[in-house]
């Protein structure tokens, strides 16, 4: 893992790079969050600069391999989802953030955009699924009786190592 | 200190285990990637995955086992069947055959056996033409017909390799029963796991939006094209759930009236349906007789020219394929009518277009019987079957099921070379809005799927009459692997539903497995019920092909008949079926 963190860092830096920052813009190159359209959410998640310019120093590297390693259990696991899924950063997931998690999971470009009437029913159906104290959002927790019930949940959240 | 001594001893041992089960993992985890690159086709069929989706991976998977099917099969007949024959009719290491004369003298029975023994394949004698090799090559007669190709090769009733007897005919028995067997079970088998698969998926309908949105994302993507699939599959899902809910609460909310319109609606539909069927199978029914009648009688004449013959025979097989053509454009055009939810839309239209495929075989092979076994005018009394116009009536058989063969191979690959290249090549340099509007084609998996099930069902019930024919099969998938994939890549679109693997794996191989045990009933019937030929094969002393179990197992020492007869009573055999 340190291999890798260092080959993002560019070749002056190498030698202290327990210390440096990598900026976004290269953490964005991996290959795991290449193709990921939450690859700016997971950025920001991960990323404990103070300055919000989403760098990722080392140990931010570590934590992300290792929650996305097969071997985190599953309450780290969905506590990280649903950090990653909360776009606002409230606390909670609203519909603004459901819209904006279906338009990730859909794709780019209007035509790969569900029709609003869509959109409704399917934020409509997520509530009623998820939403157990019906105030119109889901809290950590109830996210986390979703996910721990959701059978695809384990397998998709991992990267290979 | 000694118990210190102990402790050291005890640690180092366990030390050892632990590393020697870890290096052992190790080793066995580098085996078996190791043996992922023996794998057949491994890397084509990943590319295809990542082009065009899980769902056409899965139709060149399931080929690529096909293929490895018929191959095992083939190796099984070779080296049971094949094998000895051609060892004992060379007499190659010493061995020699006999032809057993019937047991019992009688008038009657010899007079059986002057007529019904009379069996003269033609061959090819003296001069002929190059192209009569090539329709002998295309209807499985005159050369053919001596070559071991055919069941007729196997005449021989038994064999030495210097003192040990080799039991042919029970050797031919036992393997088709095996090579049934072995199929039914790698079916099984390969169902068990999609199924396992298929039941984790569809586990709690009442989660379905959430588990597709918070996990619906395969976070191993690393690929920009797979991504781009996979958002399309999500969209796809996504809507197509929407669209079901609402179809649903439509259907809720019906009217009385409406109910019994469109209840009468489908009770009319299918009557049509049953109607097209009927009309395809009487057809069929009619054109193998006339198949049979006539390309009989031109043998004998010769007042035929060479192609119009080769024509009449190949006339069955034209009018299946036609009937398989024809039948699924009406019935996806019929389901509109019926107003049913997409997904169910969809199963309905493909179990009837399998049924169609799979009857239409079955219809043909019924004809052939009644053909075989037609004793109109007292023609069939002395051998149990029309021995004049079918001396070695499995020969036929196994002619015909190798002619179904060869023209659905080449009926694939002309489609491929005049429909599928040209269609390209039309929409991308003629602006013309017809054409436009025919657009790409679109790789379509179910209707690919029950073409290559077709086919093997026919080499299923093929084996038991032309023991070559796996090998046939073999070659003729291995070729359409790769005709598909050049036309899949060539010339198709990416599909604009995506289709998920799992529950189309599970699909294929239930159809398969109908296939298969639609296979059984032919060959039960042929071999249970229709006397064999006494003129050539394997079984020419015995009334039926299964006699020669019962045969067998009399020849055992004594107490052992009369317990595998109590076994195969009914006591027995009634819950071992059941289980």
């Amino acid at each position: 893992a340190y291999k890798r963190f260092s080959e993002l860092l560019p070749k002056e830096e190498r030698e202290n790079a327990c210390s440096a920052r990598v900026p976004k813009s290269q953490i964005l190159t991996l290959p795991e969050l290449r193709a990921n359209p939450f690859q700016h959410r997971i950025c920001h998640v991960f990323s404990t600069s103070e300055t919000g310019d989403d760098s990722m120093s080392f140990e931010d590297f570590l934590d992300m391999l290792s929650v996305f390693s097969d071997s985190a259990t599953s309450d780290i696991k969905s506590h990280y989802a649903f950090r990653i899924f909360d776009f606002d950063d409230d606390g909670t997931l609203d519909r603004k953030d459901l819209e904006q998690l279906v338009n990730c999971l859909t794709g780019q470009g209007e035509e790969s955009r569900l029709s609003s009437t869509e959109m409704e029913q399917l934020i409509q159906n997520i509530l009623e699924e998820s939403d157990i104290d019906k105030d119109g959002t889901i809290n950590p927790s109830e996210f986390q009786h979703v996910v721990s019930r959701s059978p695809d949940f384990a397998r998709c959240g991992g990267l290979q190592r | 200190r000694d118990f210190q001594q102990a402790d050291t001893e005890h640690l180092s041992t366990w030390k050892w285990r632990r590393t020697s089960s870890k290096s052992f993992k190790k080793a066995l985890s580098e085996v078996k990637s190791l043996s992922s690159y023996l794998v057949l086709w491994r890397h084509d069929i990943h590319s295809i995955e990542g082009k065009f989706g899980t769902g056409i991976q899965s139709y060149f998977s399931f080929l690529r086992f096909l293929v490895l099917l018929n191959f095992i099969i083939f190796i099984l007949m070779f080296s049971v069947v094949i094998l000895p024959t051609i060892i004992y009719k060379y007499g190659i290491f010493n061995s020699t055959i006999a032809y057993i004369s019937p047991k019992k003298i009688g008038k009657h029975l010899l007079y059986v056996q002057l007529v019904c023994t009379i069996y003269e394949p033609s061959g090819n004698k003296g001069l002929v033409y190059f192209y009569t090799y090539l329709k002998d090559l295309l209807s499985g007669t005159g050369f053919l017909e001596v070559t071991s190709l055919l069941y007729g090769y196997y005449s021989i009733d038994a064999a030495w390799l210097s003192v040990k007897k080799y039991n042919l005919p029970l050797a031919y028995l036992l393997a088709t029963f095996v090579y049934l067997a072995l199929s039914f079970l790698w079916i099984i088998k390969r169902s068990v796991d999609g199924f396992k698969h298929n039941l984790v998926h569809d586990a709690d309908p009442f989660q379905s939006y959430c588990n597709k949105v918070f996990a619906g994302w395969d976070f191993c993507i690393t690929d920009p094209s797979a991504a781009r699939l996979k958002h399309r599959s999500l969209q796809y899902e996504l809507q197509t759930d929407l669209q079901e809910e609402k179809l649903k609460q439509k259907i809720a909310e019906r009217t009385m009236g409406e109910k019994l319109r469109i209840y009468s609606l489908r009770i009319f539909i299918n009557i049509i349906v049953i109607a097209i069927l009927s009309g395809c199978f009487y057809s069929i029914y009619r054109v193998t007789v006339f198949s049979q009648e006539n390309s009989n009688v031109s043998i004998r004449n010769d007042t035929r020219t060479d192609l119009v013959n080769l024509l009449v025979q190949y006339l069955p097989s034209m009018v299946i394929t036609l009937a398989n053509f024809i039948g699924p454009l009406i019935f996806s055009f019929l389901i509109g009518f019926e107003d049913y939810t997409p997904a169910f839309e969809i199963k309905l239209t493909l179990l009837r277009c399998v049924f169609v495929r799979l009857a239409n075989i079955a219809v043909l092979l019924f004809s052939l019987w009644s053909q075989i076994s037609n004793c109109g005018s007292d023609k069939c009394k002395p051998c149990g079957y029309n021995y004049k116009l079918y001396p070695c009536w499995e020969s036929d058989v196994g002619q015909e099921m190798y002619k179904l063969m060869i023209f659905d191979f080449i009926v694939i690959i002309a489609v491929a070379l005049f429909v599928d290249f040209p269609r390209k090549l039309l929409v991308t340099h003629c602006s013309c809005k017809l054409i436009q509007w025919f657009g790409y084609k679109e790789f379509e998996i179910s209707d690919n799927v029950l073409e290559i099930i077709y086919g093997q069902t026919i080499c299923w019930i093929g084996t038991f009459f032309s023991p070559l024919l796996p090998a046939i099969a073999t070659i003729k998938y291995f070729i359409i692997f790769y005709v598909k994939k050049i036309v899949l890549i060539n010339t198709c679109k990416p599909a604009a539903r995506p289709v998920r693997a799992s529950s189309s794996n599970f699909f294929f191989l239930v159809v398969l497995l109908i296939g298969l045990l639609l296979a059984f009933i032919p060959l039960g019937v042929s071999i249970a019920h229709i006397p064999s030929s006494k003129a050539c094969g394997p079984f020419r002393n015995f009334n039926t092909s299964w006699e020669v179990i019962p045969d067998t197992v009399l020849q055992f020492p004594t107490p052992l008949p009369q317990i595998l007869f109590g076994m195969a009573s009914e006591a027995f055999a009634v819950p071992f079926f059941v289980i």
